[in-house]
């Protein structure tokens, strides 16, 4: 078998075994049942929501959560081996730096695969029962399993740009929970002060652009703005007339947003002696 | 090739097989102006077992990683196996075993899917797991998971996961550091299997005494130098070191004293004034002997000692004998 799959096999059921697929895949199905089931306490209103309601809900919460749970599966993906002593063995087998990188990546995005395609595709099973929905809400729901994983894969991959450059364990969890503060909180903050504080200085021209610099508004642009009757729902419909993206170019965003950072990783790792 | 009286040996293909397992020349591995490893000059041939012997930080780790290409040397040239560990193709990694300091793994795994994951890594037969567990004595916990695991079963692991795919040259780093003396034992009767199948070996300590004299070689390595490369008795005979007779003697140690004489490098009285230390050449061992036996009822007893391994490789590396004296052995 190749070295690639045997190391991305080996994340795999070490992930199992560690429950940390487990944990993710209960957290991820709760919140969907959760939303989907439990009703909206503002409106009072019991009962199961439209497809629609339920793809804005569990978008706006899968912008925190995805990006936690990737960076806390991966934070220590390399400084945490390489502490431990793994990496050491590891490396003197026939197995190149790339591919232990690469195996890594494949077994932690295939956890959230597992975790996500589980957790939200069991709630979307339900609500397929009770008839929910027509076909442009099943294609949302759809985008917003395969979307969430993107958004997972590409804190990965930040992650373990971090865990390749630093030292110590204890130093790439640190940078780690500030870049899920700064992409997930601060930046929308930062950005809507801006917006207000320049007057429409900043133009209808950069703003997209601006939300292109941040993996978790592409996935809310790709989620909320994509489909017509999930617009409705999301109070995005101003917003997506100004950020023209098709879907295809916020797919792409995503992409490039997991193949940077990855390829950084693989050139610090590759730079790096132990 | 004619097979009788020779002895035919299983697992390991001869052909093309490297008669010099390492060479180095002016091998220098340093990290700024600190010296790690400074122009080893040494050549090993294949099937033969070195003992690696020096103090913590005397260059032991550093030379491994050289041998194995994890590092590249600053200066002088090493070839491992007919290549440059450092620029060899992956496929050369799959002749070399290694069971680095402190083995860690996935505490998560079991045994069995540890060595598993690693054999696959290495493309050899998964069915050797089963028998390098059965090998090492950890049969009984294949199944059980690594974070159960004592030091000593973590260490057999290691060196199970060292020995897959019948590698030509296995480099165990301080292996039998924490091991109780019967798994010391096993471990080197497998490492003499290996060596008598043709492998090469090398075992590195930061104790001779440890090593038992169970390796052909001994290299002591001192500050990144090779204070010593050769057999035991080599550096036995090049230490110089005296032979120590220690005489009982109930009537007052005066006689065996003054009978010996000049012969007598060194001697020292015991607090009770009953026995006393006599260091002599080696060469003037018989002649000591002779006259101390010639003083009849003056001395009640003897015994002789060879210097010991340990005195050895404080003769070659003060700063072993400078950390000894500091109270630790470590």
């Amino acid at each position: 078998m190749n070295a690639t799959l045997v190391i991305a096999g080996k994340e795999i059921s070490d992930g199992m075994r560690n429950r940390w697929v487990l944990g993710a895949t209960l957290l991820l199905a709760g919140l969907a049942f959760a939303l989907t089931f439990l009703g909206s306490a503002p409106t009072g209103e019991l009962g199961v929501k439209p497809l629609a309601v339920v793809v804005v809900s569990l978008a706006s919460l899968t912008i925190f959560l995805m990006p936690l749970i990737a960076l806390l599966i991966s934070y220590d993906a390399i400084v945490g081996e390489v502490e431990r002593g793994c990496m050491l063995l590891l490396l003197t087998y026939p197995v190149t730096r790339r591919q232990i990188m690469l195996g890594k990546f494949l077994g932690h995005v295939a956890i959230l695969a597992i975790a996500t395609l589980i957790g939200y595709g069991g709630a979307g099973a339900a609500m397929a029962f009770g008839d929910q929905g027509d076909a442009q809400s099943w294609q949302a729901f759809a985008t917003l399993i395969a979307s969430s994983i993107l958004l997972g894969a590409a804190f990965v991959a930040l992650a373990y740009w971090i865990s390749a450059s630093v030292r110590e364990r204890s130093t790439a969890a640190g940078i780690s929970i500030g870049l899920w503060l700064a992409f997930v909180v601060i930046y929308d903050v930062l950005l809507m002060g801006l917006l207000v504080a320049s007057k429409g200085w900043i133009s209808d021209k950069v703003f997209p652009w601006l939300l292109l610099a941040n993996p978790a508004d592409i996935y809310r642009l790709l989620n909320l703005t994509a489909f017509e009757n999930v617009r409705q729902f999301s109070g995005m419909s101003g917003l997506s007339e100004q950020a023209q993206f098709a879907p295809a170019t916020l797919v792409a965003a995503l992409a490039v947003w997991i193949a940077v950072p990855l390829v950084l990783a693989n050139w610090k790792f590759s730079r790096s002696e132990s | 090739m004619n097979a009788i009286g020779k002895i035919v040996i299983p697992e390991l293909e001869t052909a093309g097989l490297e008669t010099v397992a390492i060479a180095a020349r002016g091998l220098s591995r340093h990290y700024g102006a600190h010296r790690a490893v400074d122009g080893l000059d040494f050549t090993l041939d294949a099937g033969t077992t070195l003992a690696l012997i020096g103090h913590n930080g005397a260059g032991k780790t550093t030379l491994m990683k050289l041998i194995l290409g994890l590092i590249r040397p600053t200066a002088g040239s090493l070839k491992v196996l007919g290549v440059e560990p450092a620029r060899a193709a992956l496929e050369h990694r799959r002749q070399i075993g290694f069971l680095p300091e402190n083995v860690a793994f996935h505490d998560e795994l079991t045994g069995t899917q540890t060595l598993r994951f690693y054999a696959r890594l290495k493309r050899a037969p998964l069915k050797q797991c089963d028998a390098l567990l059965e090998r090492v004595g950890l049969s009984f916990a294949a199944s059980r998971r690594v974070k159960t695991y004592s030091k000593g079963m973590r260490q057999r692991l290691g060196l199970a996961q060292a020995l897959l795919g019948d590698p030509q040259l296995l480099l165990l780093d301080e292996p039998t550091t924490g091991l109780d003396p019967a798994s010391r034992a096993e471990f080197f009767q497998i490492m003499r299997e290996l060596a008598d199948r043709g492998a090469t070996v090398i075992i590195s300590s930061h104790i001779l005494t440890e090593l038992e004299a169970k390796t052909d070689l001994v290299a002591i390595m001192n500050t990144g130098h090779l204070a010593a490369f050769g057999p035991l008795d080599m550096l036995r005979r090049e230490a110089d070191l005296p032979v120590r007779i220690t005489v009982v003697t109930p009537n007052g140690t005066g006689p065996a004293v003054s009978a010996l004489g000049s012969i007598a490098q060194r001697a020292v009285v015991s607090e009770n004034g009953h026995s006393l230390q006599l260091f002599v050449h080696v060469e003037d061992k018989l002649e000591a002997l002779a006259r101390l036996t010639a003083l009849g009822d003056a001395v009640a007893d003897l015994d002789i000692a060879r210097p010991g391994l340990d005195e050895i490789y404080r003769h070659f590396s003060p700063e072993a004998a400078k950390a000894a004296a500091a109270g630790g052995e470590a």
